[in-house]
C-alpha cells in the first residue's frame, strides 16, 4: 500500500493495524449483540486471534519514514519474505493435518478415542480433510505460486503488501474453519464446510490473490508466459468460481452461524459435487503440475520434455475436468444423462491427466542418474508416479460397472490418499525442501541424508495405507453385496464394519509413518533456517560425488 | 523470434523460450499419448449414442440401447424374484405352522429372517442375537412374552410398548419407591438373589419373601417364574435382563427401566416379520 501513495514518505504498516484494531472492535460487537451462542464463541476467537495480531503489528508500527532505498528495494527485489512465512506455514500445517490423520484413522479402528464433543470423528474429520487440502497445499501452492511468478515473470510480486493480506488472510481463514469445526459450526458440505460468514472472507482473500498473482503476470518481463502460470492462473480462477457457486447460501441471521444452501435436492447434490471432484482437480491437480513444471526441470536442470504436450494436454484437462464430477452420484437420484456425462468425461479426462505425468517424467531423461544421489529427484519421480497412478485410478472407479463396487467403500479413502500423500504430499515435500536452503540464503538443506530417510518414511507410509484400504474396500464391497442362495444377503454391516479392523489398524500405522516422515521434514527445514549444515557423507557411495564443502 | 537452441543432451531443438534457466524441448507428443486420447473420445461418443446422454428441451436422449438405472434396478429385482420360484408368495399366504412344518418353506424363511435380522434388529440384540443389558438373548429358554411361533410373530409385529401401536406388548411395573421403604427394597432383593442360588442370610431372606409375596406374586408368580401374560420375567432363573447384582436389582424395584422394540408391521412387509419369527424360533428357544 505504501506505493500507492507515490512521492510522500510513509509509515509501515499504520493502515494493516488500523484495520486490525477495527476488526476486533467488530468481532466483539458481533459478541455482544449476537443470539447464537456458536457464533458469540466463534467471534470470540476472531477477537482474541485479531487483539494479538494488533498487538504483533503494533510492535512492528514504524514512525520513521520510508527511505529511498527502502523504496527502491521494495520495487525491484523479488518479494520473497512472505514465500518465507508461507513454507514455514505449509510444514507447520502439514505436521498438525497429518497429525490428525492419524487421530481420525485410530478412531476408526478404536472407537473409544472419540472424545465428546469436540473431538468426535464427525468434527475432526473435516479438520483433516481441511488441514491438509487448505492449509498444508493451500500454503504451499500460495507460496510456491509466489516464488514461481517472481522468477519466470522477472517481476516484483504486484500488489505490495496484499501478498502480506493473502498469507495472513488464507490462514485466518483457516483458523476460523478449524475452530468452527470443532465448535460444532458446519454447513455439511463435503470439503466446503466453512459457514457463510468465512466463506465471504475466503472469497476477499482469493480475489486479493487473484490480483496478486495476475498483476505479477501482467507486469512480466518475459515475452511468453511460462507453462506453470497457466496451471496456477487456472486454479486460482476456477477455485474462484467453484467457491462462491458451491457456497451460495441464504444467512438465517447476519449474527448466526446457520445457513441455507441456496439449492436444494438432487441440485443441491450435484452443485456439491461439481465442487467436490473440481477441488481435487483445481486445487490438488492442476496447480500441483504447476509446481511440477516448475520445480523439477530447476531440480533436474534439465528442459521440460514437450512444449507442444503441455499445451495440448493444459487445454485439454481444464475443459474435461470441469465435467467429471456427476461420476461421485452415479446410482442416485441423479438423472441417467448426467450420470453418463460424468463417467464419459472421466474417461477421456484420463490421457490428459497423463500429459502432465509424461511430461515430468520425461523431463528426468538424461537426468535419471540423479535418482541413486539426489532424494529431492526421489520425491518428485514418486509424486508423479502416484499422480499417475491415481489419474488412471480415477477413470476406472468412475467406470458405473466398477463405481458399484467402489462407491461408499474404503477404495475411494485409498484413492484419495494414494493422490494426496504420493502426489500432492511429496511434490510438496520436494518443492520446501528446494525452496529452504533458496529463501534463507543457504549453501545447501542441513541434511540430504534426513530427506533420504522422509522419503522412505512416507513411500512406505502410503504402501501401507493404500494397500490396506484397496483391499479392505474391495472387501467391503463384495460383502455388501454378498447374497446366499436364496437371494438374501449375508452379512449385517456391523459385521463389514468388524471386518475392516485389521486394515484400519494398518492404516494407521501407514499414516503414522508418514506423518514421522513429516516431523523429520520440519527438523531439517528448522535446521536449515537456523544456518546449520549436518556433517554427513554423501548419500551414494557407488559414485564418488563431490563432498559438499564444510 | 529467439533464436535457435539445441538441447546437448538430447539434441533436439527447443522452443527459444526460456524462463529463470528453464527451457522446453519442441519433442512431439508421443503417438501412443495422442492416439490413447482420441481412443477416449470415441468411445466417448459412442457411449452417449448407446446411453441415456444429450439433455434436450423436455428430457434426454434415450439412446440407441433404452437402458435407464431404474429399470436395471427394476430388472435385477424382477429376476432375484422369479429365482426364488414363489416361495415368497407361498409364505405371504401361508400360516407360520404350516411354514415351519414344510421343510423347504422353513429353510427359506430361516434364511430371509437370519438375513433381515441382520439389517433391523442386530443393533440391540447383537449379530449373534445374544442381546446384552437391557436387550433380550433370543437364544435361550426365557421368553418374557412367550416362546411360540405365534407369539414370538406377535411381539415383533406389534413391539413392546410402541407409542403408536394399538396391540402392542405393554406392562408397567410400578416404582415401589413410593411403596415400599428402602430396608423392604433390600430385603426384596436379597430374597430374589436367593432364588437363584446366592446364599443369603435368613434375616434379609425371610421378610423379604413375605414382602414378595404381598407385593410381586400377583405378577412374577408365587415361585417367582413369571407370567408371559403380562411380560413379567421369571426371576428364579438367573437370567437378569435389567438389572445385574442385589444393588441394581434394588433400583430396578424402586424404578424400573421398561425395554421398548419398535412395532416391526409398520417397517417391515407381513413375509419379512413373518420370516424374522421363524428365524428367531430357530435359534434354539422356540417352544
Amino acid at each position: 500500500m505504501n506505493q500507492a501513495v507515490g512521492g510522500c514518505p510513509t509509515m509501515n504498516y499504520t493502515f494493516e493495524t488500523i484495520a486490525l484494531v477495527v476488526g476486533a472492535f467488530l468481532a466483539l460487537l458481533a459478541v455482544a449483540f449476537t443470539h447464537d451462542s456458536l457464533f458469540a464463541a466463534h467471534m470470540w476467537v476472531l477477537f482474541f486471534v485479531l487483539l494479538a495480531s494488533s498487538i504483533v503489528m503494533l510492535r512492528r508500527v514504524s514512525f520513521a519514514p520510508v527511505t529511498a532505498a527502502q523504496k527502491a528495494a521494495q520495487q525491484t527485489e523479488y518479494f520473497d519474505e512472505v514465500i518465507r512465512y508461507g513454507v514455514i506455514a505449509t510444514v507447520f500445517w502439514g505436521v498438525v493435518g497429518f497429525l490428525v490423520g492419524v487421530v481420525i484413522a485410530l478412531q476408526m479402528a478404536f472407537p473409544d478415542l472419540n472424545v465428546e464433543p469436540w473431538f468426535n470423528f464427525g468434527r475432526v474429520r473435516p479438520l483433516h480433510t481441511s488441514a491438509v487440502i487448505f492449509a498444508f497445499c493451500g500454503n504451499g501452492l500460495i507460496a510456491t505460486s509466489f516464488y514461481v511468478v517472481q522468477r519466470t515473470c522477472r517481476a516484483r510480486l504486484f500488489g505490495g503488501n496484499l501478498g502480506w493480506f493473502v498469507f495472513w488472510g488464507y490462514n485466518l481463514f483457516i483458523i476460523m474453519a478449524a475452530t468452527g469445526y470443532l465448535l460444532g459450526i458446519t454447513q455439511s458440505r463435503e470439503y466446503a464446510e466453512p459457514e457463510w460468514y468465512v466463506d465471504i472472507w475466503l472469497t476477499i482473500v482469493w480475489v486479493a490473490y487473484l490480483v496478486v498473482f495476475l498483476g505479477t503476470v501482467l507486469r512480466r518481463k518475459e515475452p511468453h508466459i511460462f507453462v506453470a502460470n497457466w496451471f496456477y492462473l487456472s486454479f486460482i480462477i476456477t477455485v474462484a468460481m467453484l467457491h462462491v457457486v458451491n457456497n451460495l447460501a441464504f444467512p438465517v441471521s447476519l449474527l448466526g452461524t446457520k445457513s441455507y444452501s441456496a439449492f436444494s435436492g438432487v441440485q443441491d447434490a450435484v452443485t456439491q459435487w461439481w465442487y467436490g471432484h473440481n477441488a481435487v482437480a483445481f486445487f490438488l491437480t492442476i496447480p500441483f503440475l504447476a509446481m511440477m513444471y516448475y520445480f523439477v526441470p530447476k531440480q533436474a536442470n534439465r528442459p521440460i520434455y514437450s512444449y507442444r504436450l503441455s499445451i495440448v494436454h493444459f487445454w485439454s484437462i481444464i475443459f474435461l475436468y470441469i465435467w467429471a464430477g456427476p461420476h461421485h452420484l452415479h446410482y442416485t437420484a441423479l438423472p441417467d444423462w448426467a450420470q453418463t456425462l460424468g463417467m464419459v468425461f472421466s474417461i477421456m479426462l484420463w490421457m490428459p491427466s497423463w500429459g502432465g505425468m509424461i511430461n515430468g517424467l520425461m523431463t528426468l531423461s538424461g537426468a535419471w542418474d540423479k535418482i541413486r544421489t539426489d532424494p529431492i529427484i526421489r520425491l518428485m519421480v514418486v509424486a508423479i508416479a502416484f499422480y499417475g497412478m491415481a489419474t488412471f485410478e480415477g477413470p476406472l472407479m468412475s467406470v458405473k460397472a466398477v463405481n458399484s463396487l467402489s462407491h461408499y467403500t474404503d477404495w475411494t479413502i485409498g484413492h484419495v490418499h494414494a493422490g494426496a500423500l504420493g502426489w500432492n504430499g511429496m511434490i510438496t515435500f520436494a518443492a520446501v525442501y528446494y525452496l529452504a536452503p533458496k529463501l534463507w540464503n543457504r549453501q545447501r538443506l542441513y541434511s540430504i541424508r534426513m530427506v533420504n530417510w522422509h522419503f522412505w518414511l512416507a513411500t512406505l507410509g502410503i504402501v501401507l495405507y493404500a494397500a490396506a484400504m484397496w483391499v479392505a474396500g474391495i472387501q467391503q464391497g463384495l460383502m455388501w453385496r454378498e447374497y446366499d442362495d436364496q437371494g438374501f444377503l449375508v452379512y449385517s454391516f456391523a459385521e463389514t464394519v468388524l471386518a475392516m479392523f485389521p486394515y484400519y489398524v494398518i492404516r494407521s500405522v501407514g499414516g503414522a509413518l508418514y506423518l514421522t516422515g513429516a516431523f523429520v521434514m520440519a527438523y531439517n527445514v528448522y535446521m536449515t533456517v537456523k544456518g546449520k549444515l549436518r556433517e554427513e557423507s554423501p548419500l551414494s557411495r557407488a559414485t564418488p560425488a563431490l563432498q559438499p564443502a564444510e | 523470434m529467439a533464436e535457435k537452441h539445441i538441447d546437448e543432451l538430447s539434441g533436439v531443438e527447443t522452443t527459444g523460450h526460456e524462463w529463470d534457466g528453464i527451457r522446453e524441448l519442441n519433442n512431439p507428443m508421443p503417438r501412443w499419448w495422442l492416439w490413447t486420447f482420441y481412443g477416449t473420445i470415441v468411445w466417448g461418443i459412442a457411449y452417449m449414442i448407446l446411453y441415456p446422454a444429450w439433455p434436450m428441451v423436455n428430457e434426454a436422449t434415450k439412446g440407441v440401447l433404452g437402458y435407464s438405472s431404474r429399470a436395471e434396478l427394476a430388472g435385477e429385482m424382477e429376476s432375484a424374484r422369479l429365482a426364488q420360484g414363489g416361495i415368497m408368495e407361498k409364505i405371504s399366504k401361508v400360516s407360520l405352522e404350516e411354514i415351519l412344518a414344510d421343510p423347504q418353506l422353513a429353510q427359506f424363511a430361516t434364511a430371509g429372517g437370519a438375513s433381515a435380522f441382520r439389517v433391523n434388529c442386530v443393533q440391540c440384540h447383537g449379530t449373534g442375537a445374544v442381546g446384552s443389558q437391557g436387550y433380550p438373548n433370543l437364544n435361550d429358554d426365557e421368553w418374557l412374552w412367550g416362546g411360540d411361533i405365534n407369539a414370538i410373530y406377535q411381539t415383533i409385529a406389534h413391539g413392546v410398548r410402541d407409542t403408536v401401536d394399538a396391540d402392542t406388548r405393554i406392562s408397567d411395573m410400578p416404582a415401589f419407591m413410593d411403596i415400599l421403604q428402602p430396608e423392604e427394597v433390600r430385603q426384596v432383593a436379597a430374597y430374589v438373589v436367593s432364588l437363584s442360588g446366592t446364599p443369603r442370610d435368613a434375616s434379609m431372606i425371610e421378610p423379604g419373601k413375605q414382602l414378595y409375596a404381598d407385593n410381586c406374586a400377583s405378577c412374577h408368580g408365587e415361585s417367582a417364574e413369571g407370567n408371559r401374560d403380562l411380560g413379567a420375567p421369571n426371576l428364579a432363573d438367573a437370567i437378569w435382563l435389567k438389572a445385574e447384582g442385589e444393588a441394581e436389582i434394588a433400583r430396578q424395584i424402586q424404578a424400573p427401566k421398561h425395554g421398548v422394540m419398535p412395532a416391526w408391521n409398520a417397517r417391515l412387509s407381513s413375509e419379512t416379520v413373518k420370516q424374522l419369527a421363524v428365524y428367531v424360533h430357530s435359534l434354539g428357544g422356540g417352544e
